[in-house]
């Protein structure tokens, strides 16, 4: 299972610099968000998936799941959820505002 | 168990957000903010003494044990910072009136910049790497809403690579704290220094160390990730510049120096031997960029680049003299950075233009200006007796005791040229014929807080005797990590 979704993360890694690479701004967004779900599937995974009772102490209970990764990527997608929505504001902005979408064009010339 | 830990991050955090309520209302905001940053650097001088007399302030919140729970160490090296922090952002608040248009200022510009102290005083104080990387995206998510603040052209054009740079990071950030998780089983600090300790810093722990190194790297602004920072530091109103300059590079190298006293200390053929090469490269690409250009902000942002370089240096050689030297030059970067930042948005109001090409003869209007402009030259060069000879001293004199005559000879080398591209502006800008479309303007108030920091970088270099002690036990602590270790984990 663990391994299975390690490759699912290298997907999402490699679609996602796919995506990071382009010129258009939206589709370096989605590149990035792309990258935090990798970032987060791979955080579950190295926490090792382990099933069995909740990670509370009682008697009986000897197999439980590690609540650590889980907080992190809680913790983590609300950040990246966060950004990603700042980020889209501020490409609709420069869009607008430079009358382009294309990251190439928005290069910056030095002494202006 | 001491609550002082936590008071330099909830202060700020309590500002903003009161300060958030009534943005408008700019008489009332002006005096307020003052007066919730001059608490704040209280706290903060509090918090160091405390920590000098008595050691560290370790708080482990909702009373979980160290390891288990999340935990502040407010040790000696991240109270100092927390305090430099404060003295600049109380200058920023002095300057910030009279720099930003009211506009400006109403569109929240206090509650950002409180925002802003919160994650950086955070990052400097936490004990686990994940809360690490949380503070950073308080800081950034602040950095984000100032450098964009107001929405020209110009500035949404560079906040949004800014923005993809970091958040590319911050997200491989993650990828490596998950790594070590996964390795080690932990994410806090002193838990992790333990644990590597024990295995002896294996292969793979080392590339993990690299990693974070990269992700650290980026938010430093070190060669060859140095690539998005020039510009994005230039555009945005001179005090956000200031306050980006003094503090968001900074909080990278504090990264870096912490992980790399504490934790990755054991292969140091391999880790700290490369930072001495980047330490040199950096210095040598930033100083090239500075030279380089005629927009004097430009020139003083490319100049954070070998600054950064000089205090990588001295984690690449790793001893007492050198690690001390790299403090010394921390807060003194801090510090006279700040003044530069401010003292360049001063020049650009007083001429109109930051463009050194279209202005000259600024000294017959401004004579003050001129000279402080001159002096803090020689202080970021690093002339006897200001704060940066200190630091470069005990730098080179660490390099030296190493063999690594390189270093020393490039860091010799780009400090005559930091030298050189401060000159540039006063040579184009303050001397030569006196340009009569020049309006003389009123400079109130921006001259202050520039002097003051000016003033305390000086004292950095003259009291040197009365500041090294602190320093250098600073750095006895650094290169022996059972020292952090025990304080925090205490068996």
């Amino acid at each position: 299972m663990e391994f299975i979704i390690l490759i699912l993360a290298g997907v999402l890694f490699a679609t996602a610099i796919y995506n990071l690479l382009q010129k258009q701004l939206l589709r370096i967004i989605i590149g990035t968000v792309l990258l935090s779900h990798g970032a987060h599937l791979f955080i579950l995974t190295m926490g090792k998936l382990k099933r069995g009772e909740p990670p509370i102490l009682a008697d009986g209970v000897s197999e439980y799941t590690d609540p650590l990764p889980q907080a992190l990527i809680l913790t983590s997608i609300v950040i990246s959820f966060g950004i990603t929505s700042l980020l889209l504001v501020l490409a609709y902005r420069t869009a607008t505002e430079n009358n382009t979408d294309n990251m190439e064009q928005l290069r910056g010339n030095d002494n202006e | 168990m001491n609550n002082l830990a936590v008071l330099p991050i909830i202060i700020p955090l309590v500002s903003g957000i009161i300060l958030a309520f009534f943005p408008k209302k700019l008489n009332l905001v002006r005096p307020l903010s003052k007066i919730f940053m001059l608490i704040n650097l209280v706290i903060a001088g509090y918090l160091l003494w405390t920590v000098f007399s008595e050691g560290s302030v370790i708080l482990e919140t909702g009373g979980w044990k160290a390891p288990y729970g999340i935990v502040l160490v407010a040790d000696k090296l991240a109270t100092l910072l927390v305090f430099t922090t404060n003295i600049i952002a109380a200058a920023c608040a002095l300057y910030a009136p009279y720099s930003l248009s009211d506009r400006k200022e109403q569109y929240y510009f206090y509650s950002f910049f409180f925002f802003l102290i919160t994650g950086v005083s955070g990052a400097f104080l936490t004990g686990d790497l994940f809360n690490m990387f949380v503070f950073f995206e308080v800081l950034l998510m602040a950095s984000y809403a100032l450098i964009v603040l107001g929405g020209d052209k110009v500035q949404l054009r560079e906040s949004i690579k800014y923005v993809f740079i970091n958040l590319f990071s911050s997200m491989l950030f993650v990828t490596a704290v998950a790594f070590i998780y996964g390795a080690l089983g932990t994410v806090n600090i002193a838990q992790i220094a333990e644990r590597v300790q024990e295995v002896d810093q294996q292969g793979i722990l080392t590339t993990v160390g690299i990693l974070l190194f990269f992700v650290f790297a980026v938010k430093a602004a070190l060669f060859p990730l140095y690539y998005w920072m020039p510009n994005s530091y230039a555009v945005p109103n001179p005090v956000i510049s200031a306050l980006f300059g003094a503090l968001l590079t900074k909080v990278g190298i504090y990264s870096i120096i912490r992980v790399f006293s504490l934790i990755f200390v054991h292969k140091i053929e391999v880790t700290h031997g490369m930072f001495i090469w980047i330490a040199g490269l950096s210095m040598i690409f930033g100083i090239i960029g500075a030279i380089s250009t005629n927009n004097i902000k430009l020139i003083i942002a490319y100049n954070i680049i070998p600054a950064i370089g000089f205090i990588l240096m001295g984690i690449g050689v790793f001893n007492q003299s050198s690690v001390s030297g790299s403090i010394y030059y921390l807060v003194h970067d801090m510090l006279i950075k700040g003044s530069l930042f401010m003292l360049a948005g001063t020049i650009a109001y007083a001429a109109g233009t930051s463009d050194l090409r279209k202005f000259s003869g600024l000294i017959h209007y401004y004579p003050f200006i001129g000279w402080l402009l001159f002096s803090s030259g020689f202080i970021l060069a690093g002339i006897p007796p200001f704060s940066g000879f200190i630091g470069k001293l005990l730098l080179l004199k660490g390099a030296l005791a190493n063999k690594d005559i390189a270093i020393v000879i490039i860091g010799l080398l780009s400090s005559l040229l930091i030298l050189y591209s401060i000159m540039k502006i006063f040579i184009n800008g303050f001397w030569g014929e006196k340009d009569e479309t020049i309006k003389p303007v009123s400079l109130k108030g921006r001259i202050a807080p520039i002097v003051m920091l000016l003033a305390l970088s000086v004292f950095m270099g003259i009291g040197a005797e009365f500041i090294y002690p602190f320093v250098e036990s600073i750095s006895t602590d650094l290169i022996q990590p059972e020292v952090y270790i025990d304080a925090v984990l205490k068996e």
